[in-house]
């Protein structure tokens, strides 16, 4: 198991590489001239060119990408403009948000989706698929951010049962429980769709699987009902369901951009919003390349699950 | 194209979503000649309307523009936007996917590693660097938004192709002498589109939402000209006090997406060939019973005794009478063979014993299964499994399919006899390993944590038995378990059957096609032809003397080893399909010695003794034989 | 009689598992290097069980798969290295599933006519005939030619699949595990409609079956393979009636014959070698109740016996 994980790490670092090298290359097609937009357009010619050379920008695309690359092995990123701060120390603080809030969400809309598929599956036809089967065509049609800006009118300041916006309280104690009043809703909001198509998934998976001759064993050999769907069936499903739990992974973060911003939210994805509005390139390969690194190793993990619930992948 | 429609059109939810999806493809068409106010004119005079004001049916937003022109031309630029995304998506991914799949070895290998890089970012990262790069723009997002499923459509369709191009039929178009790209466009292409068209249906409304979603961030359509997305985006600020600038817009991108969404599911269903026949349905844990009259009277014969017994499959319209009224019984220490060509009910009528035909479309509509005298028929389902397993057990043909690939093979011998008795871990380690070792399989002590995949065939049917043993059953039912073996593996486990037959005094069901396998291990045998049993005697006796044209005919049909080069008596024809049965005898069509009488009426299974057969004119007469 | 078909010490080896960097790290000897010929209009049965090569070998044969080593050789010309539209011309294949060796998307006419129109370049009326012919000759209807390969049960579709096979004209045809695939009772069917065929168009047949007695009764000669070799061959009617090699013995005791009491015919394991770690010597040594060091420890070839034929054990049976 140790082998396969190192293995797996191994196989990690040409896609690193290769996502450095797209984010590099999306970033050298910006048209214009980075000293311009930073000193902007009255800057006089002398000090665009000092500028250009301070960043480096005077030597050739090649030299430009292996120097960038160095300086963020070594943890240096650069500096954002804009905040005048090193792009990774707002990187790591933003992000530290970004994984409550979608690794919140990301549990719930696995529980949620896995259970609700297969009790659909289990209800073939019956009321629960139906009723399951409609709310979940509704999660996965609503835009997240217009379910949010909903959620906020009625939750927040309707009933007023949570707060409208933010992480922490303005005023007041920094404690769990104001964490998880704030939390509640922009998670909800994040979880909905993942967890609708997770629920298909895993409702259609399910029904793949019930029709195994495996399953005809079990029943032959008189295992009862509840085993057969979540002992067997569910068991042999999870190997369908578990790569799209790590695909879906990558849709939570992404719907925490548009979730960050309804709720203000101080996640990584609102900064890179930020940072694109106001041409902050630095900030915006940084934050890319940093959160893209650790969704790879994500999805590591997702294959070494995979690995531990199926024998047959070798290791 | 005309199936495709109005199995489309049977789908009520689906048609829902097209005519609700029409209506506003039709009203986006209208807009630019139906009276409305510009768009983009703003009148801070009226700003914030609500709905249904004069003037401004759905109101007008924060700078007084009207909402419902704007929602329209907003609608109108969002659902050209995401379909335009989703047909340069599927045209790019497809031809990726399809020349990956098709060509393989390093042309996949490199396109695939640029596919997982890309796919290695979550989406939106992807979608913002490139707006950033870009710039922020309604057509820059498009863009965005296509490129970053690019690498869906051309994982999935990939796959898809690497399945046709392994199939058959390409070697066969290869051998007729057909290129590469022929062979990609005459016979890869029409197998992959319907995939495509699946996966265009399924993810043409999330593209609106992302389109939206970018518009949203204010990344995409830009000011004044507006979507649907950046509609949301400019109402965000007002959104707790003139509510209605955001639902309007909201409910439009909800209504649009669902719709499509809704209709794209049915575009799947209808595309997809695994659903035409209701295959996906879930098997129920018994299969459903319909009597339509009383269980007959037990006659009290054998340990296990099947009376009339009639299972059907309902599919959509057709009824498949797949067991017309079978009547069987087994003896204690007895073996009984079905023997019966594809389609002649012996499996169907096997399974039906413990209610195991998956249901739907399998319903048993007649007869008795009766185990020591008692109707099994309709029984709660807790009864019925406390027998499963413990009275009566299968083994199964396939035992690659039949095992459960994921659980070692000794947790699978101890859940059988957990689901019956609670068994210590200890105890159910001794029990497995004693399973193992009752059907021969060396070493068992170290293969109970060996899974399925890590055995042979020949070891996973071994496997298969002591499952079957594990309760010490009274029958087993053995569905053609060395079909799928190689004749020396075949010979070892029929071997193996016959001596636990004989030291465990167990009741054998054995179902096979197999002349050569009954004749060396059943008692008697029971021939079914097309749903019923036309023949039934002593082993060696119908073997030496075949009273069923139809049995006469099988054997001699069958090469067998020793017989030298031969020319073989072919029965001609083909088996009658049992929803289409004809009156009469169903092998009078093929059969040499029919008679006008064989068609007209039910023929009855005439029997003498342990002899009986389903024929007018048999090859000896039933009662001559039997003096 | 002349040679149809030669084989020159054909073999195939694959390779197996991946590396990090994509090169593999062992290989597999699905095929070990064959010698064999097949003479004019004979039919030669090849049989063995799970695992043995034989699909392997056909597919090289028709040039589907390169060989690694060795050369085909079809009436006297070398055919290596060509691309399979010039082996169609010669070879032609009639594969194991009848339906899904037909495009589920075209007309059966048009399945018809591609060997025509690629390898021949008919033209339509041309083709129309010739297709009517073949159609004639399978006992196929022609009103078929305009339906879909789902509409026909596994039968026709097989005579549609022998019917594709002579629409390209070639005079060899390597039957794959052509009736496993179908119903007892169609079996015959088949098995006699390719014995006529063989007669109308002067055909040489490869015979591939795991079936002994269908190859028994369709095969002038019969090529036992096992693990990838080829360790018995010889006439039809002495094979499986005399058989000289241990394991051609096992397999003739296995077949479940009428009349023959069971009993299981190896008290050994059933298991083939592994083919990534194949024994050094004689690939049945394990499984042979016969076998001596020598076995272990070297690979017998095939060599001639006084009963006719060939056989590659170092201590064959003796004549019965």
């Amino acid at each position: 198991m140790t082998g396969y994980i190192l293995k797996r790490l191994l196989s990690a670092i040409p896609v690193l590489f290769g996502i450095t090298i797209i984010v590099f290359l999306i970033m050298a097609l910006i048209p214009g001239d980075p000293a311009t937009a930073i000193l902007g357009s009255f800057a006089t010619p002398e000090n665009v060119e000092k500028l250009n050379r301070d960043l480096g920008l005077d030597k050739s695309l090649v030299q430009q990408y292996f120097i960038w690359l160095g300086n963020m092995l070594t943890g240096d990123f650069g500096t954002s403009f804009a905040l005048n701060r090193p792009v990774i120390d707002e990187v790591l603080e933003r992000f530290n948000a970004t994984l409550v809030l979608a690794g919140t969400a990301f549990v719930l809309c696995s529980l949620f989706g896995v259970a609700a598929g297969v009790i659909s599956a289990a209800n073939q036809y019956g009321w629960a698929d139906k009723g399951i089967t409609f709310v979940v065509l509704l999660g996965i049609s609503i835009p997240s951010f217009f379910l949010g800006m909903m959620m906020i009118l009625f939750f927040a300041v309707n009933l007023r049962w949570f707060p409208v916006s933010g992480m922490w309280p303005i005023y007041g104690d920094r404690d769990f429980g104001a964490l998880i009043s704030h939390l509640t809703l922009p998670a909800i909001a994040l979880a909905v769709v993942a967890t609708g198509v997770i629920a298909r998934l895993a409702r259609s998976a399910m029904l793949e699987v019930l029709r195994q001759d495996f399953i005809r064993t079990a029943r032959a050999k008189g295992v009862d009902e509840r085993g057969v769907i979540w002992r067997h069936a569910l068991k042999a499903a999870m190997v369908s369901i578990i790569p799209v739990l790590g695909i879906q992974a990558g849709f939570v973060l992404s719907g925490a951009v548009y979730i960050e911003i309804v709720f203000q939210w101080p996640g990584v994805g609102r900064m890179l919003v930020d940072a694109i509005l106001k041409r902050d390139i630095l900030l915006v390969q940084g934050g890319v390349v940093f959160v893209a690194a650790c969704y790879v190793l994500f999805n590591i993990a997702v294959d070494v699950a995979q690995s531990l619930l199926d024998p047959r992948i070798k290791t | 194209m005309m199936a495709f429609l109005t199995l489309l059109a049977r789908n009520r939810l689906a048609m829902a979503g097209g005519i609700v999806l029409s209506l506003v493809i039709l009203l986006v068409l209208l807009t630019p000649i139906l009276p409305l106010a510009d768009p983009d004119v703003t009148d801070t005079g009226n700003r914030f309307k609500p709905p249904f004001s004069e003037g401004a049916l759905l109101g007008t937003d924060h700078l007084g523009r009207d909402l419902l022109s704007r929602l329209l031309w907003g609608t109108q630029l969002s659902l050209a936007v995401g379909f335009s995304a989703a047909i340069i998506a599927a045209t790019l991914g497809a031809a990726i996917g399809i020349i990956a799949g098709f060509y393989g070895g390093r042309t996949d290998n490199i396109i695939m590693r640029g596919v997982d890089m890309l796919m290695a970012f979550p989406y939106i990262l992807l979608a913002l660097a490139i707006v950033a790069a870009l710039g922020p723009g309604l057509f820059n997002a498009l863009i965005a938004v296509a490129a970053v499923n690019v690498p869906f459509f051309a994982r999935n369709i990939r796959g898809i192709t690497v399945g046709i191009a392994h199939k058959e039929f390409v070697d066969a178009a290869r051998l007729a002498g057909m290129s590469n790209a022929r062979i990609i466009l005459t016979e890869v292409l029409p197998n992959v589109i319907p995939v495509i068209i699946i996966a265009m249906s399924t993810t043409i409304g999330w593209m609106i939402l992302e389109t939206a979603g970018l518009s949203f961030l204010g990344l995409g359509s830009q000011p004044p000209q507006a979507d649907l997305g950046s509609m949301l985006g400019e109402a965000r600020s007002a959104l707790i006090t003139n509510p209605h600038t955001s639902i309007v817009p909201g409910v439009m991108i909800l209504i649009i997406v669902m719709s499509i969404n809704l209709l794209g599911d049915g575009v799947r269903d209808a595309l997809d060939p695994r659903l035409k026949s209701g295959a996906l349905s879930r098997p129920m844990a018994a299969t459903m019973v319909k009597r339509e009259a009383p269980a007959p009277t037990s006659e009290g014969k054998g340990l296990l005794e099947a009376q009339e017994l009639q299972t059907q499959f309902h599919v959509k319209d057709r009824v498949y009478r797949a067991a017309g009224g079978v009547s069987l019984h087994v003896e204690k220490g007895e073996c009984l063979g079905i023997i019966g060509e594809s389609g002649s009910g012996k499996s169907v009528t096997a399974l039906s014993v413990m209610g195991l035909v998956a249901s739907p479309p399998g319903v048993i509509t007649g007869g008795a299964v009766r185990y020591e005298g008692k109707d099994l028929i309709g029984v709660p389902y807790k009864q019925l499994r406390d027998m499963r397993g413990r009275n009566v057990a299968y083994i199964f043909q396939d035992p690659l399919a039949t095992l459960h690939p994921l659980y070692r093979v000794g947790d699978q011998l101890i859940e059988a006899i957990r689901s019956h008795r609670p068994i210590g871990k200890e105890e159910g380690r001794a029990k497995a390993i004693e399973l193992l070792e009752a059907v021969r399989i060396p070493n068992a002590a170290k293969r109970i944590t060996d899974y399925p995949h890590e055995m042979s065939g020949g070891m996973r049917q071994r496997v298969g038995i002591a499952m079957a043993l594990a309760n010490d059953p009274d029958v087993i039912i053995a569905d053609e378990p060395t079909t799928a073996l190689d004749v020396t593996v075949q010979a070892q486990i029929l071997a193996l059957l016959d001596d636990l037959r004989k030291s465990r005094g167990l009741a054998i069901v054995f179902i096979t096609h197999d002349f050569g396998v009954v004749a060396q291990l059943c008692d008697r045998v029971a021939v079914m032809y097309a749903g019923r049993i036309v023949e039934e005697g002593q082993t060696a006796d119908i073997l030496d003397n075949p009273r069923h044209p139809y049995t006469a005919r099988l054997m001699a049909c069958v090469p067998e080893l020793g017989e030298g080069k031969r020319r073989l008596e072919a029965i001609p024809g083909l088996p009658p399909v049992v929803d289409k049965l004809p009156a009469g005898c169903a092998f009078a069509d093929r059969c040499d010695k029919v008679q006008d009488a064989c068609r007209q009426g039910d023929i009855p299974l005439e029997r003498n003794g342990a002899r009986a057969v389903r024929c007018l004119f048999p090859e000896t007469p039933l009662k001559e034989a039997a003096e | 009689m002349s040679d149809a078909l030669t084989l020159d010490n054909l073999s195939k080896t694959f390779p197996v598992g991946k590396s990090l960097f994509g090169a593999a790290t062992a290989s597999v000897k699905a095929v070990h290097p064959i010698t064999l010929s097949v003479r004019k209009n004979e039919t030669l049965g090849i049989v063995g069980e799970s695992g043995c090569g034989k699909s392997t070998l056909a597919r090289m044969l028709v040039g589907l798969l390169p060989p690694s080593t060795g050369s085909i050789q079809i009436e006297g010309a070398a055919l290596n290295n060509a691309d399979p539209a010039d082996f169609g011309k010669r070879i032609q294949y009639v594969f194991q599933d009848p339906i899904s060796s037909l495009n589920p998307r075209k007309t059966i006419r048009q399945i018809m006519e591609a060997p025509l129109k690629q390898l021949h370049g008919m033209v339509k009326p041309e083709r129309d005939k010739r297709i009517a012919e073949i159609f004639a000759s399978v006992n196929l209807r022609e009103e078929f030619l305009e339906r879909y390969p789902h509409e026909f049960s596994g039968g026709q579709a097989q005579r549609i699949g022998i019917a594709r096979a002579l629409a390209a004209k070639a005079r060899i045809l390597i039957l794959d595990e052509p009736v496993s695939a179908l119903d007892v009772s169609v079996q015959a069917q088949v098995l006699n409609l390719l014995a006529d065929l063989k007669k109308e168009f002067d055909l040489t047949y490869l015979f591939i079956s795991h079936d002994l007695a269908v190859v028994e009764a369709v095969s002038d000669r019969i090529a036992v393979l096992y693990f990838g070799s080829v360790v018995e061959l010889g006439p039809a009617e002495v094979v499986f009636a005399n058989p000289r090699h241990p394991y051609t013995k096992l397999l003739a005791d296995s077949a479940p014959v009428v009349g023959r009491p069971l009993t299981a015919p190896e008290a050994k394991g059933t298991e083939l070698p592994n083919p990534l770690d194949p024994p050094p010597g004689c690939a049945f040594a394990a499984r042979c109740p016969h076998a001596t060091d020598q076995c272990r420890t070297q690979i017998p070839v095939l060599e001639d016996t006084e009963s006719g034929t060939q056989v590659a054990c170092f201590y064959p049976l003796a004549d019965t």
